[in-house]
């Protein structure tokens, strides 16, 4: 609030030439109106009850794991802490992919066939002899190479929407990687993949920590980084970001290539717990990693949204499949009640786009 | 005094429609001139051509002197000229400071490639509340995003980063069309602050009031010609609408066009 009353403070006195010499008289009046806004009860009210949206997911899920917590005896013992971490993991990774994506008013919806595809070839490869590093970044580069298919074809194949392409892929990628394995699982996977996916520090696996690692990264980007400040703009408004000089193209091949590549974290992660690159992994991830990012507070048209909503919403769908085991009930229940999250999360904005509206409104009315 | 911005003879024909008619138009540092006309008059194409959106089939554009050639947006704002167009072209889910400097971020260090350089945050932020402070724009919170701007709160920030870029003309597509007679009121004394800054400034509006109000010149253009040049007055009114609209001024009915200069179009 000091920083708002600053700029008007200074600009009473040096407004009075302007208004001595033009038929603008009153110009000095606004600025001591919007000031009585600050101090007005409906205006802070829209204001809080704004900040309490924003926060909601996390608050949600700090109520789920105070219930959950109320309810079973288990759930917040480091053992199944450590379960409900590493069954996130994955879908954790491919929804900060898909927050990207989502970000720019996009959806990729190959990234579960991707999983399979990369966890397959990374099989074959470390069977052909290859060394763990090796593996590594030959299942990257799967992914990678997947985005980049989606992006290049959504730039330069001008589509309207990526979602036709994405759901070329999901289909032709998953028809590979059957391919490729003759439709069954490939045992085995080199050393470090296997503790990646399912080894541990005492209680914390590790894939926590490269969750933990990618997430500190891409938030990076996002926030601190010219190529994070192009990502949001191109959400936000694509043809302002091209007039402006952002190179929407680029952006937009980048935000896919990153995705798949984190598509392939993802794939390492899952392959590393089954102990195998089979071409069933990732079946309907792609859906997962959307509700996270959704369920996680990010706004489904663009432009809005953190990592923290991308873990969050991770974290929330983790959570209410462990709960919901831990308490017994029944298995297929489980996908009901994420579908009700989902409305519940989609509701929630569709409420702070009227409460930002009145927002505006009461601002204007101030003004 | 060199003029801010000259065009000679523009011409700009897309197929058998000829756009621009030899217009020539010049606009000087501390001057706002207003570009009148009807719907089709060929006023954005004009204002297109000279921010780089569209190519002059024929004619010249000088800028301070210097005859240019202006391939494209980005060639225009490099010569200091700065458009805000109706749709304001804003980023709903940034704040100010990251609306001023989308595209042209501060940002380090420079032997990175430019994606991935550091945000000098704090500087843009700085620099952005002393151009909002220079020309006493006042916001609520200057942190929060653009999305929860009321209308004339972001036409001012659209206005403002324009001037903050412009080291010569300022051009505004019918600044206060969207907005209520408050909020008109700030835009339109902030078009003034404008002036007395220095910026060359032209105007797209209807609103004859307004011209009327911020207008040192008033140029009237119809069918892709300039067809009259009058000093904005209250007295001066009806002649411009006579102008706009193609009808002989009648002087024997002055009040009529006086009270509601919008009345002969639809006539």
């Amino acid at each position: 609030m000091p920083d708002a009353a600053r700029p008007a403070a200074a600009a009473t006195p040096a407004s009075e030439p302007v208004a001595a010499g033009s038929p603008s008289g009153q110009s000095g009046g606004p600025s001591r109106r919007t000031q009585g806004g600050l101090h007005d009860g409906r205006y802070q009210l829209l204001q809080a009850a704004l900040r309490v949206i924003r926060l909601g997911p996390v608050l949600i899920l700090v109520g789920l794991i105070i219930a959950m917590w109320r309810l079973s005896p288990v759930f917040l013992t480091t053992g199944n802490a450590g379960n409900v971490l590493a069954q996130s993991a994955a879908i954790a990774v491919l929804a900060i992919g898909q927050l990207l994506v989502i970000l720019t008013r996009g959806i990729d919806l190959s990234v579960g066939s991707t999983i399979a595809l990369a966890s397959v070839v990374g099989a074959i490869v470390f069977r052909h002899g290859a060394d763990g590093p090796v593996v590594i970044l030959v299942m990257l580069a799967v992914g990678a190479a997947v985005g980049l298919v989606n992006g290049g074809v959504y730039v330069w194949g001008r589509l309207p929407h990526p979602f036709i392409i994405t759901l070329a892929t999901l289909s032709a990628v998953r028809g590979l990687a059957l391919q490729l394995s003759g439709g069954q699982p490939k045992r085995g996977v080199t050393g470090v993949v296997r503790s990646l996916g399912g080894g541990s520090v005492r209680w914390i696996p590790y894939s926590a920590f490269l969750v933990v690692g990618v997430s500190v990264l891409v938030a990076i980007v996002l926030t601190r980084l010219v190529w994070g400040r192009w990502i949001y703009a191109t959400g936000g408004n694509p043809e302002a970001a091209r007039r402006t000089g952002v190179p929407v193209k680029s952006v937009l091949i980048s935000v896919y290539a990153l995705c798949g590549l984190l598509a392939g974290v993802a794939a390492i992660i899952t392959s590393g717990r089954l102990n195998a690159g089979s071409p069933t992994s990732g079946n309907l991830a792609e859906l997962d990693s959307i509700a996270a990012v959704i369920i996680g507070g990010a706004s489904f048209l663009g432009g809005r949204g953190t990592v923290v909503n991308a873990l969050v919403g991770a974290l929330m769908i983790g959570v209410i499949r462990n709960g919901m085991n831990l308490l017994n009930v029944n298995a297929f229940l489980q996908p009901i009640v994420i579908g009700a999250v989902i409305v519940l999360a989609v509701e929630t904005d569709v409420l702070r786009a009227s409460l930002e509206e009145r927002f505006r409104v009461r601002q204007a009315e101030l003004s | 005094m060199t003029a801010a911005l000259t065009v000679r003879g523009a011409t700009k024909r897309f197929g058998a429609v000829l756009a621009l008619d030899g217009v020539d138009l010049e606009v000087n540092a501390g001057e706002v001139l207003a570009l009148l006309g009807d719907n089709g008059a060929g006023k954005s194409t004009l204002i297109k051509c000279i921010s780089g959106v569209h190519r002059l089939d024929a004619g010249s554009i000088e800028i301070g002197g210097e005859p240019v050639t202006l391939s494209s947006p980005a060639v225009a704002r490099a010569h200091g000229v700065e458009t805000v167009y109706q749709d304001l072209a804003l980023f709903d889910n940034l704040d100010p400071a990251s609306n001023f400097y989308a595209g042209r971020e501060q940002a380090g260090p420079k032997w990175m490639p430019r994606p991935l350089r550091v945000l000098r945050r704090q500087a843009m932020l700085n620099a952005t509340t002393d151009v909002l402070d220079r020309l006493q724009v006042t916001l609520p919170d200057a942190t929060a995003n653009v999305g929860l701007m009321s209308g004339g709160q972001r036409q001012v920030i659209a206005v403002a980063r324009a001037a903050a870029f412009a080291s010569n003309v300022v051009i505004l597509d019918e600044p206060t069309a969207a907005l209520g007679v408050r909020e008109s009121r700030r835009v339109l004394d902030l078009i003034l602050r404008l002036r007395s800054e220095g910026h060359a400034v032209i105007v797209i509006s209807h609103a004859m009031d307004h011209v009327t109000e911020v207008a040192d010149r008033a140029m009237v253009m119809r069918r892709g010609r300039v067809v009259g040049e009058e000093i904005p007055s209250p007295e001066s009114q009806g002649r411009i609408v006579a102008l706009i609209v193609g009808s002989a001024y009648e002087h024997s009915d002055p009040p009529h066009n006086r009270t509601s200069p919008q009345g002969p179009i639809t006539a």
